[in-house]
């Protein structure tokens, strides 16, 4: 560009001489002059990146791609396996809670049914108890009822025997007396 | 100022290494950028590390490890995958020396015919005779469809056999055209900007805006055309070396 300031035409006419001497002023990509020179080189690097890439770039990268993708499906499998295992011990805790809550319903129940015949045979005992109690005591109540219905007897005979006595003076035998208030009692 | 759109394709012998007859073979800027593109590409693929977790350079190098391979499957079936390193070497050669070749200032390898006829060629003789000796003679049923009616079989055949010997025209010119074309556009409406700005002054500085909007579109178009040619060239050689795994189709 800086050329090009000081005229226009000639340096870039120059240049363009220069370009075309160079060459015998063809077309570049039809000048066979050049053409050995470009196939040597392109076969030199053309192998050269061919052998590069064959036995070194494309194992390597390959290489990267297949060990990404084994770790993720390593690590899909070990989180399928976790799960699994988590899975497991969920059923084994659902199992084991299932499991103690009967038993512990069963625990319960014969702790109640214990409880409850225990209580059962007391209340029994007791009442056992309390019915021979009654009974002595209305066994008792008899006797003493007995011997006071002897005594009242003997009170009235003695009073009978004595009002007799006073009444008439003379002293009443005392089987007569007896009879007498047998008959009144009974009467 | 002239615009000489052609003076980028000149090739420099930088130095001189033998004769082969009276040919020289000359270490030239193409070698050169030759050397630039194998050097790159071994660089991306060898010095990106193999981490679990890829960085940047790993992530690039696996794209397009995955990108070549999944192009050889879709079109060449997992047979292809023998030919994985040709098609690697291919794409990727191409595809930096194009990409490389953008760049103001450089040369770019493609576009010289003589470059991608030889590549060409290796495909077409790499179908040939893996074809022949992988199927025998069964190879060249490539050339009779089925299903074609017999009186016009023998046109068939012969337009089938003319286009598989004439695939390695199309192969190399399509590339080569391609980046030629490119880089003179570019070159031409570059040169526009300059020569306005240059002769017409303070009203050429503003008439250079309409063509380096132009150059600046074209460079983007030609960063695709420089991926998409050598996709291109990828996917022809698969499609090739499909007839040669399965002649039958």
């Amino acid at each position: 560009m800086a050329e090009s300031h000081g005229g226009a035409k000639s340096p870039a006419a120059g240049a363009h001489t220069e370009a075309e001497g160079g060459h015998g002023g063809g077309f570049p990509p039809f000048e066979s002059s050049t053409y050995a020179s470009q196939l040597v080189w392109l076969a030199i690097f053309f192998v050269a990146l061919y052998v590069i890439v064959s036995k070194l770039a494309l194992p390597k990268v390959g290489g990267a791609i297949e060990a990404r993708q084994n770790k993720i499906e390593g690590d899909l499998a070990e989180a399928q396996t976790l799960k699994d295992q988590s899975d497991a011990a969920l059923k084994a805790y659902e199992g084991e809670l299932a499991s103690a809550r009967s038993r512990a319903q069963a625990i319960g129940n014969e702790s109640r049914d214990k409880a409850n015949a225990q209580a059962e045979a007391e209340r029994k005992a007791l009442e056992e108890q309390l019915a021979a109690k009654l009974a002595e005591a209305e066994k008792t109540i008899a006797s003493t009822r007995a011997t006071a219905m002897s005594n009242v007897r003997g009170i009235a005979a003695d009073a009978a025997g004595t009002i007799v006595q006073q009444l008439t003076g003379l002293v009443p035998d005392a089987a007569s007396v007896n009879a007498a208030v047998d008959a009144s009692l009974k009467g | 100022m002239k615009i000489d759109p052609i003076h980028q394709f000149n090739i420099e012998p930088l130095f001189t290494i033998g004769h082969i007859g009276s040919q020289t073979i000359a270490f030239t800027n193409s070698s050169l950028y030759m050397l630039v593109a194998v050097a790159i590409i071994s660089l991306l693929m060898l010095a990106s590390g193999t981490q679990l977790v890829p960085g940047r350079l790993q992530s690039v190098a696996e794209i397009s490890y995955e990108f070549v391979a999944s192009t050889i499957r879709s079109t060449a079936g997992s047979e292809g995958m023998k030919f994985f390193p040709l098609i690697f070497s291919l794409f990727m050669f191409i595809c930096v020396s194009n990409l490389v070749g953008i760049i103001p200032y450089t040369f770019t390898i493609s576009s010289h015919l003589i470059v991608t006829a030889a590549l060409a060629l290796l495909v077409f003789f790499t179908v040939l005779i893996y074809g022949v000796a992988k199927n025998g003679l069964k190879f060249f049923s490539i050339f009779v469809p089925h299903g074609v009616p017999g009186y016009i079989l023998p046109l068939v055949m012969f337009i089938e056999i003319l286009s598989f010997f004439l695939r390695p025209v199309s192969h190399s010119v399509r590339l080569f055209a391609n980046m030629l074309a490119g880089h003179i556009a570019l070159k031409v409406f570059a040169g526009f900007v300059a020569m306005l700005g240059f002769s017409l002054g303070a009203l050429g500085w503003f008439g250079g805006v309409l063509p380096l909007a132009l150059t600046v579109a074209l460079y983007a178009l030609e960063i695709l055309v420089a991926f998409l040619q050598a996709y291109v060239f990828a996917i022809l050689t698969c499609i090739y070396l499909n007839d040669a795994i399965h002649p039958g189709h």
